[in-house]
């Protein structure tokens, strides 16, 4: 330690500092994200009586109760919405990617006539707000007789969605190199083998991002599947005809039930995720 | 091991001609080197030859199947990519595998083989690993070893050694050349680097803008390029051109440089009887450098003495030319001296002043045109 020389101490003191700050800022961020998250599921958890009367809640919870929850699992039809906003959250994501990600290869892979316009308004689709196409929406549904239903849901959030799973999905193919799928072809692969083998594993941590961004976007959605359903709507358009008629603790409730599932999906694929990339990233 | 034709090949982007009427017969087990600058279409041609690329027009033939409409898993070929493309997502075992699964070997065969060609690369000990876990030069034997063990008829190597360092890449050379001569299978070994192809070769075809220049044994590049890009791209230094007269003195050829005086050039190769404006082709190490200035010769001055151990490299002044040549370490040179320039006149290769090509004499190819007679039946000449 003595032995050191003088110089070498304030690079390593202001790499200190710098890594310092680094956790600052990552603590900082995260709480940003986690306190309200928290604090929603505190509220949510502790008794009603004490939610409702206690002025500042406690932040620790004293006491455990499941009533707010069963209170709100109980309204009418918030059960079937919650599942039918999980089917259709999965309908949306293998729609998405099965149509998306060919696309995506094709951008990353190929260029054919017109690739900067077609990405141009792949994303231009995103510029369109869906307020201005609420109607005639509705009147095309009404008409094809797949209002009110899960799959005519699933396909709005799968044109919600698709500009971005072909954006994600081209970028993550445009990262795997092409001449791994020109070997593969040359030590014996069918061009499709050769993607199914060797791109398709390599982009799957890529995929599965893309895969969480679809599922999120249809599961957050409130405007489209509000339009688009009456006697049957996802959760999000269940809660919001409620929401303002609603107890406090129904809200409180509402919002814990709706973050488990993302929760859920974003750990599931993200340990996937850490553990695919830890191996393939050089 | 088979032997490849490839009859007028010509690959097009867009408007440019990356592959401009390539043929070339490459015979049984013959390993050929494919030369040239970047950009000069010689990757094109390779990836040709694996079906990575369509042709625009021509033929190719693998052991005399036409192969030009097949795709590259149906051409019996192996290639060793320059980024050596090895799968990251498999074990160093399942990437050596690779190729052989396809193929629907039996399972017991698989491991041989893949022991096989570990044990030749040396990688029997990585066989468990990530090519993460792997370093460069690891991988690069991955790589070949990946394409050893489908057995293929023909080995496609596109710039292999280029990713290594220095010292690695000699390395690497020897023990490629010593393995793929093991081995003996038709290898097209495409390269940058000149004396990889000079030292690897059986025999070397040199290209420029998507045609071939020049096709022949490395030596006989060396010392008989067909033009002036093949002589100063090939060989370190590059060849010397002179441009000089050549004149019959009573019976005797001189080649007169304005500015620099004379040189007998009397049993020079290639001249015929031809005399007037040529230009000269030299190896640096085909200058002999005198000097004493009453001795015959060119008349130059020391620019530059660069002592390199083995021998001293001299850059010279003649006239307006410039000039390198190689001496003698001992030899004693100073800078500005006046020397005089001796020519092994046998060395000398003439070419025509306008068109930069060599005169029409013996070369087994016509640069530019006449592409077409690089056959077997004039390497077979050639070799017997």
């Amino acid at each position: 330690m003595t032995a050191r020389p003088a110089s070498a101490r304030p690079g390593m003191r202001r790499r200190q500092l710098g890594r310092a700050l680094t956790y600052v800022a990552a603590t900082l961020l995260a709480a940003f994200v986690l306190a309200p998250i928290y604090l929603i599921a505190i509220s949510a958890l502790t008794p009603p009586e004490i939610a409702l009367t206690q002025y500042p809640r406690p932040l620790v919870p004293t006491e455990i109760s499941f009533d707010t929850i069963r209170f709100f699992l109980d309204a009418a039809g918030v059960v079937d919405a919650f599942w039918r906003s999980v089917y259709v959250g999965i309908i949306t994501l293998v729609l998405a990617l099965l149509i998306g990600a060919p696309a995506g290869y094709a951008i990353a892979r190929y260029a054919f006539r017109g690739r900067e316009t077609y990405r141009l308004l792949v994303l231009s689709t995103r510029a369109f707000p869906v307020v201005i196409l609420a109607i005639p929406l509705a009147v095309t549904y009404i008409r094809l007789g797949i209002n009110d239903s899960i799959i005519g849901v699933a396909l709005m959030h799968t044109a919600l969605a698709l500009p971005f799973a072909i954006l994600i999905t081209s970028s993550v193919f445009i990262s795997v190199p092409r001449e791994l799928e020109e070997a593969a072809q040359t030590l014996g692969c069918h061009p499709i083998q050769a993607f199914l083998r060797v791109s398709l594993p390599l982009a799957l941590p890529g995929l599965a991002a893309a895969a969480i961004f679809t599922w999120v976007i249809s599961w957050n959605d409130v405007f489209a599947a509000s339009i688009l359903t009456l006697r049957e709507p996802t959760l999000p358009a269940r809660v919001l005809t409620s929401l303002t008629q609603s107890r406090i603790t129904f809200q409180f409730a509402a919002g814990f039930i709706m973050l488990i599932p993302s929760i859920v999906v974003i750990f599931f694929i993200r340990r996937y995720l850490l553990g695919l990339w830890g191996r393939v990233v050089k | 091991m088979a032997e490849i034709r490839l009859e007028g090949v010509t690959k097009l982007f867009r408007q440019v001609r990356a592959v401009d009427e390539v043929t070339l017969t490459i015979a049984e087990g013959e390993f050929m080197v494919l030369l040239g600058p970047s950009g000069c279409g010689k990757t094109t041609l390779l990836r040709s030859i694996a079906g990575l690329e369509q042709l625009d027009a021509g033929r190719v033939l693998i052991g005399g199947q036409d192969v030009t409409y097949l795709p590259p898993r149906k051409r019996n070929i192996a290639m060793v990519f320059q980024s050596y493309a090895v799968f990251p997502h498999m074990t160093v075992f399942d990437n050596i595998a690779f190729g052989l699964r396809m193929h629907r070997t039996p399972r017991s065969d698989i491991q041989r083989q893949v022991q096989q060609a570990a044990e030749l690369l040396h990688i029997e000990n990585l066989l468990e690993r990530y090519p993460s876990q792997t370093s460069g030069g690891q991988r690069q034997r991955i790589a070949v070893a990946r394409a050893l063990a489908m057995e293929p008829q023909v080995l496609l190597m596109d710039e292999p050694l280029s990713n290594l360092d220095a010292l690695l890449r000699l390395e690497a050379r020897a023990e490629l050349k010593r393995l793929l001569n093991e081995i003996g299978s038709t290898t097209i070994y495409v390269t940058h680097d000149q004396v990889e192809a000079m030292s690897m070769g059986d025999r070397v075809a040199v290209m420029r803008a998507g045609k071939l220049v020049q096709v022949d044994e490395p030596l006989t590049i060396y010392q008989r390029p067909a033009d002036r890009f093949v002589g100063g791209f090939i060989g370190n230094p590059p060849m010397n051109f002179l441009r000089v007269t050549v004149e019959s003195r009573d019976g005797a050829l001189v080649a007169v440089m304005p500015d620099a005086g004379e040189v007998p050039v009397d049993g020079a190769d290639g001249l015929g009887d031809r005399t007037g404006s040529l230009l000269m082709g030299i190896r640096a190490e085909d200058i002999h450098v005198e000097g004493g200035s009453r001795s015959p010769g060119l008349r130059g001055q020391v620019l530059v003495i660069e002592p390199l151990g083995s021998h001293n490299l001299v850059t010279l002044r003649l006239g307006a030319a410039q000039v390198k040549a190689t001496t003698r370490p001992d030899e004693r040179l100073d800078v500005d001296q006046e020397v005089r320039l001796g020519i092994d006149a046998s060395r000398i290769r003439w070419l025509d002043v306008e068109r930069e090509v060599a005169l029409a004499d013996d070369t087994e190819i016509g640069p530019g045109a006449g592409l077409g007679e690089i056959g077997p039946s004039e390497l077979a000449s050639e070799k017997e």
